[in-house]
């Protein structure tokens, strides 16, 4: 995994149990508990109300597929040798969205379809990042 | 106290030299536009106490060019900074903070000479929560929004292409156009693919290039060099920074700024004469056109079919060839602007087609980032 070349990110002391999450395979996204909505990116308060009434809820790691692009040409190390690959944005079961690649599905419109349903997939990137990708459930 | 009418646009410029300027660095291309608008309207550099720019920071455009502004701003909300200038500077000048504002842009965006290199820190949102998957900036963002656009309203490829056809037509009328071959809805359908449902041609341009434009009060641009272009409606917003946190890839903040811009005005879609759309790709038109209330959600498509924005069609649009054809260095608002002035002028009187017959109002729109801000203006020849 020393090899791995592609942008990874550094977790900050607000967003650190979103990743501490990923890397034990059960993603947790926050709640604002004034309104029950959960959003996505975290916060250190509820965008919805500015409260500090925010937990961090487990989620199913289900969801749709709500937009998506297919990239063709990029140079950038990592991803120029997997070209044409999906970034995709996806509509969380629980209500929030968030972006990431769709994996295990060939990279064609007629393949890639808005709405279809889609679920989690846990790569372990490094020994301390793990990203969530998705692919057509 | 409304604003409308009561400040004009006075002098345009773009830099001496655009498309591929690679002898020249991004803030010389500011220096260079700014000094040909203020000779344009017969002002110099000592008559300006308002200065706003974006790409760079005003201190930094003060200092090359000696001004020392009583109103400084700095709002860089991507290209269209400058159209919002023309609200801020409005504002500044109707309520007596400044006379002359001088709004400047440039960027050395193909040869990249001068230019400041943002990082994108892994510790930063976008380091965490996009960089990791690739998405190509911007135009990975503008094509993950379009894809919503084709589900919901069956959008097509060739509707978007339309766009990038009608143009391209217009930049042959332009000999400062970049991009001046003929091109078809075929040849833009089979253009290499960048990142679905993008092909090349419907994507803008990237040049070296700078702009400019002076703005003072209505009272004092009656007494200058060239005729007065009113700044009769204003408005601005954003509603996100990232794609992935735009609340709908079907609705943006044009909305907004649109409806405050045309009910300042007091003017509705059918009396404007023609429309400068910021045009970094093609889908950016075709929702903004939506957004503005030039059609209904959903017929974007529809309304640019047939060659409608072309040379000679209903809706002339993006005169010059815009971003698309025309240039593009990066942040594009400034052309727009530069080019509803000219024809608001009747620079091109003696150009057939190239002028918008009898022009009389325009409307600017400023689209930044990544569909992130708006900026609408609407222009009026006195």
């Amino acid at each position: 995994m020393a090899d791995y070349k592609k942008p990874l990110p550094t977790p900050d002391p607000v967003t650190q149990p979103f990743w501490d999450s990923l890397k034990a395979h059960e993603m947790k996204i926050q709640r604002c508990n004034d309104t029950g909505k959960y959003f996505f990116y975290p916060r250190g308060m509820s965008p919805f109300t500015l409260s500090d009434n925010i937990s961090w809820e487990p989620v199913t790691g289900k969801g749709t597929l709500h937009a998506f692009t297919i990239v063709y040409n990029q140079r950038a190390p990592g991803f120029s040798e997997e070209v044409p690959y999906v970034v995709a944005m996806i509509d969380l079961e629980e209500g929030a969205r968030m972006m990431t690649n769709l994996i295990d599905v060939q990279p064609d419109p007629e393949h890639v379809k808005i709405g279809m349903p889609v679920e989690i997939v846990y790569e372990d990137a490094t020994d301390e990042i793990t990203l969530p990708k998705f692919r057509p459930a | 106290m409304s604003i409308s009418g009561k400040t004009a646009i006075v002098g345009v410029a773009e830099s001496d030299e655009i498309g591929k300027v690679p002898d020249k660095p991004a803030i010389m291309l500011h220096a260079e536009a700014a000094r040909s608008a203020l000779a344009e309207a017969g002002l110099t550099k000592d008559d300006v106490d308002g200065l706003f720019t974006a790409g760079i920071s005003t201190t930094e455009l003060g200092e090359y060019m000696g001004i020392e502004p009583r109103v400084t701003d700095t709002t860089a909300v991507g290209g269209s900074s400058f159209v919002i200038h023309i609200a801020h500077a409005a504002t500044a000048i109707a309520t007596g903070r400044c006379e002359v504002a001088l709004v400047t842009h440039g960027e050395s965006g193909r040869s990249r000479v001068g230019m400041a290199r943002p990082a994108i820190g892994p510790d930063s949102l976008r380091g965490q929560f996009e960089a990791p998957y690739g998405l190509p900036q911007p135009v990975g963002a503008y094509a993950m929004a379009c894809t919503r656009h084709m589900h919901e309203y069956g959008t097509t490829k060739e509707q978007l292409a339309e766009i990038a056809v009608a143009t391209r037509k217009w930049a042959m009328l332009n000999p400062k156009a970049y991009m001046r071959d003929e091109i078809t809805i075929q040849d833009v359908l089979e253009s290499r693919q960048i990142t679905y449902p993008f092909n090349l041609l419907d994507c803008c341009l990237v040049t070296d290039a700078g702009g400019a434009y002076v703005m003072t009060s209505m009272e004092r641009a009656k007494d200058l060099k060239q005729v007065p272009i009113a700044v009769l409606g204003v408005g601005e917003g954003h509603d996100h920074a990232m794609i992935s946190q735009m609340p709908s890839y079907t609705s943006f903040a044009a909305k907004q700024s649109g409806k405050t811009a045309f009910e300042m005005a007091g003017v509705t879609h059918a009396d404007l004469d023609l429309a400068m759309i910021y045009d970094s790709f093609t889908y950016t038109v075709l929702l903004s056109l939506e957004e503005l209330g030039f059609c209904a959600k959903g017929e974007g498509g529809d309304f640019v079919s047939n060659q409608r924005t072309a040379p000679g069609g209903e809706f002339p649009m993006n005169t010059n060839g815009g971003g698309l054809s025309y240039t593009h260095s990066g942040m594009y608002g400034m052309f727009a602007i530069i080019e509803g002035v000219r024809q608001l002028r009747h620079d091109y009187a003696d150009q057939g087609i190239r002028q918008v017959k009898d022009a009389k109002l325009a409307v600017v729109h400023g689209t930044g980032g990544v569909l992130s801000s708006a900026g609408t203006t609407i222009l009026g020849r006195a």
